[in-house]
């Protein structure tokens, strides 16, 4: 992610190829990535494998549980619950990670600048995250449709647009207490550049909490998602992404259950891939916390 | 006997295996008598002590074998509640950091009322008359006027006294104090080992005194053990351990205090590599916008080749001196460098400059980026000053490392894989690898080892001698100071008090506060 494309700038970096040699020891984190990786490529895939065309109907079928013609069942106008679920993750999971890049890359710059310049700047910084955080987001979202149309590409910024507050707030928070650490000073007085500085011994010190944050912020932008989509605001039918058809299927879950029950496993299962996998990156970039 | 320990084992359980903290240690304590014990980090000294009132966390410690007997019960067969009560009544403890033991939301008065209502049934009235008089008894001047100051409003030694007055509240029997002279300046240590000599002749009360200072042990016990890795490798009085130690272990210790003075005389040099002239440093405060200055108008030459020792107590503006010097606090006045003035340069000027100018840290497990392996750490100068290519950093990187005694194998580890020392030598390497004319050495060995220190101390006075370095050694240990530096700077409320060559400041010291300074510290 953003973080680690800053860090990686900096050749002969040995933290991320250390860090790449413990998350291999750590089976669970590999399995989440695994099936990460598993759903990005069949998402990439789905024009190609998907069993159906997504808004292909047959309105005489209606709702039918899986079968062997429709392994997961369809829905109340007879499309194939497989199918859309594909098409669906497409959305949901490029939706899950550019905006939740988009909320690392300005949070953490903007977070790490605020918390390392301080005074003044840092001031002016954390009053217009608090501006932003009072600006109510559905209509800075709606100003956005308004003044740039409507597009998929513009949803996801928009939303990384707001998800960034509290991802700036957190690494604020951090790299105060950083700054003040021996090693930062050190690095000072060695005549690092600023830039260097934040590089090399601010940021990934306070990756910690920015890799957690960041698999938490996975699943919100996700939901979210689903509620502009619901308002109107998203992706529209015949298009789907898992969000919406889990609130379509919640609607219908006591005549036909698997029509929530196969969407709600799919978004859980990426969100529990995403958790091992943060939480191991989390620990392989911690030196402290492996003991082998 | 008021306490008898016997064959005292306690192990720790963890992922890693098992530990043996402790290790079948036997000592005991009289009323009226002061036991030392003395150890290094690690050495099970506080461990022993904390197990017998149940304050080690079990699991993961466990108590192995061996018996306690207070006053011919054993502390170790109580359940939780009858340890309270021991605890409560007859045992009292103080710590080294005695800020952390108060809560800085209530009053000291409110602080020591409370125990009286609660556990002595004194009414508010008693219960204040009888604070105030604790406070008086541990030294506190104008005890009613203070009654109402929060801790904040307390300086280091004064929250210390407090500490002393709440642990007598109960009348216990029983002392058990954990380095609680460590955080404290010298002159500040030397008041509260008076009042708890004091307190033990009066009050008749057994004192455990757990240090790391042998200095201090001499001074205040009766009888010393010396823990080493758990076990006691000597138990003796205080005036023979000190003057005939027996085993190998007290003599290295005893041999590690620095002591003595530097030879004179290396010094030929007259040329001042570093001329600081009316520095100013001034800090504001965050919520008044008052400022406050660190380090007022002072001003000294330090002369090419020469280590010039700066002492002061804790405030007093020593390290700011440092910081100022190499601009990394703002800071006003003249401050020349090989005759370059540096306080008007830009961040960006400076930076070549700082190649030749160096600093080291006083803690060593703050000074190291934990993510960064000794590699980094140390190819990080040379590849920022240019004076490495990517091809030739690694053979810098291990001659470096050969250069502060760590093994080459190292190179790939991390920070915290090391111990205290071995990381100082990292911190060390860091600073002498842009090979710098002038180092700013902050408190260097504080924080470590009484051993370990004289090994440190070793490494920089060979690294001064083969790089022909000059060096700011920053210190509030007169006696380090005394044994490494050519010339001595005293520092009081960020004033200049006495500048002089380090024997004679010794031997005359001309102004009245270096006198008080000298007469503070405790010797072996």
């Amino acid at each position: 992610m953003s973080a680690q494309a800053l860090v990686n700038a900096e050749k002969g970096t040995s933290l991320w190829a250390d860090a790449w040699v413990r998350l291999k020891k750590n089976k669970l984190a590999l399995f989440g990535l695994g099936v990460v990786l598993f759903l990005i490529v069949i998402a990439l895939l789905t024009p190609w494998i998907a069993p159906y065309g997504y808004e292909e109907q047959n309105l005489e079928l209606g709702a039918t549980p899986p079968s062997a013609a429709h392994w997961l069942g369809t829905d109340l106008f007879g499309r194939d619950l497989l199918t859309r679920l594909m098409y669906g993750g497409r959305v949901s999971l490029a939706v899950g990670l550019i905006a939740t890049s988009v909320a690392l890359l300005i949070g953490v710059a903007w977070g790490t600048i605020a918390g390392y310049v301080g005074g003044r700047t840092d001031a002016i910084m954390m009053r217009i995250v608090d501006a932003l955080y009072a600006l109510p987001f559905i209509i800075f979202i709606i100003l956005l449709m308004v003044v740039f149309g409507r597009s998929l590409l513009l949803l996801f910024l928009a939303i990384g647009a707001v998800e960034w507050l509290t991802m700036a707030r957190i690494v604020r928070g951090q790299v105060l207490t950083i700054r003040n650490q021996e090693y930062v000073e050190a690095a000072r007085a060695m005549g690092l550049s600023t830039p260097r500085i934040l590089l090399r011994h601010v940021v990934p010190n306070s990756l910690g909490p920015i890799i957690v944050y960041a698999t938490l912020t996975v699943p919100q932008v996700m939901l979210l998602e689903a509620f502009l989509s619901f308002l109107g605001l998203g992706i529209q039918p015949p298009q789907s992404s898992w969000g919406l058809l889990i609130s379509y299927g919640a609607e219908v879950m006591e005549d036909y259950p698997w029509l929530l029950i196969f969407p709600g496993l799919a978004l859980s299962i990426t969100l529990f891939a995403l958790n091992f996998l943060g939480d191991g990156l989390r620990d392989a970039l911690d030196p402290k916390a492996s003991k082998d | 006997m008021l306490l008898k320990v016997d064959n005292l084992t306690i192990q720790f359980h963890t992922r890693n295996g098992i530990t043996t903290a402790v290790d079948n240690v036997s000592f005991a304590v009289n009323s009226g008598e002061i036991l030392g014990i003395v150890g290094e980090s690690g050495s099970g000294k506080s461990v022993s002590c904390y197990s017998l009132l149940g304050l080690i966390p079990m699991p993961p410690g466990k108590v192995e074998s061996g018996t306690a007997l207070f006053e011919g019960q054993d502390l170790l067969a109580m359940d939780q509640s009858q340890l309270r009560d021991v605890r409560g009544d007859d045992v009292a403890m103080i710590f080294q950091d005695p800020m952390t033991c108060l809560n800085p939301f209530l009053t000291i008065g409110e602080q020591l009322v409370e125990p009286l209502i609660y556990h002595r049934g004194y009414n508010k009235k008693d219960a204040k008359q009888r604070a105030i008089e604790l406070m008086g008894e541990t030294g506190i001047k104008k005890a009613a006027q203070r009654f109402d100051s929060y801790p904040h409003e307390f300086s280091g030694g004064m929250r210390q006294r407090v500490m002393i007055a709440m642990a007598l509240i109960t009348e216990p029997k029983l002392l058990i104090a954990d380095e609680p002279t460590t955080a404290l300046d010298v002159t500040i240590q030397a008041q509260i080992l008076e009042l708890v000599k004091e307190l033990q002749t009066k009050r008749d009360l057994g004192v455990i005194f757990i240090s790391h200072d042998l200095a201090v042990v001499r001074g205040l016990a009766d009888k010393v053990i010396v823990m080493k890795e758990g076990q006691v490798v000597e138990r003796n009085t205080t005036k023979a351990l000190f003057e005939n130690p027996q085993h190998e272990y007290t003599k290295q210790l005893l041999d590690a205090v620095p002591s003595g003075a530097k030879t004179a005389g290396k010094v030929s040099d007259t040329k001042a590599l570093l001329r600081v002239r009316n520095l100013v440093t001034e800090f504001y405060d965050r919520n008044t916008g008052k400022p406050f200055r660190a380090v007022d108008d002072v001003s000294f030459d330090l002369i090419q080749g020469e280590i010039l020792g700066l002492v002061g107590e804790s405030g007093s503006g020593k390290s700011t001196i440092g910081r100022s010097i190499l601009k990394l606090v703002p800071a006003r006045g003249e401050v020349t460098f090989d005759g370059k003035e540096l306080l008007g340069l830009s961040q960006k000027a400076m930076r070549p400059i700082r190649r030749r100018m160096q600093m080291i840290f006083q803690d060593p497990y703050a000074s190291l980026n934990p993510r960064m392996t000794v590699f980094d750490t140390l190819a990080e100068p040379l590849l920022v000053q240019g004076l490495a290519t990517r091809q030739t950093v690694e053979a810098q990187v291990l001659e470096l490392m050969d250069d502060v005694g760590l093994a080459r194998a190292a190179i790939k580890k991390y920070p915290h894989e090391f111990s205290g020392g071995q990381r100082q030598r990292i911190a060390i390497g860091r600073a002498v690898a842009t090979k710098p004319e002038l180092i700013i050495a902050d408190e260097p060995v504080s924080a470590l080892d009484v051993t370990i220190q004289k090994q440190i101390l070793e490494l920089i006075k060979a690294l001064v001698d083969k790089h022909n370095l000059s060096m700011l050694f920053v210190s509030h240990d007169l006696s380090v100071v005394r044994a490494l530096c050519d010339r001595v700077m005293v520092i009081e409320h960020g004033k200049l008090v006495e500048i002089d060559d380090t024997e004679a400041l010794w031997m005359q010291p001309k102004e009245a506060y270096t006198q008080r300074l000298m007469a503070a510290i405790p010797s072996v």
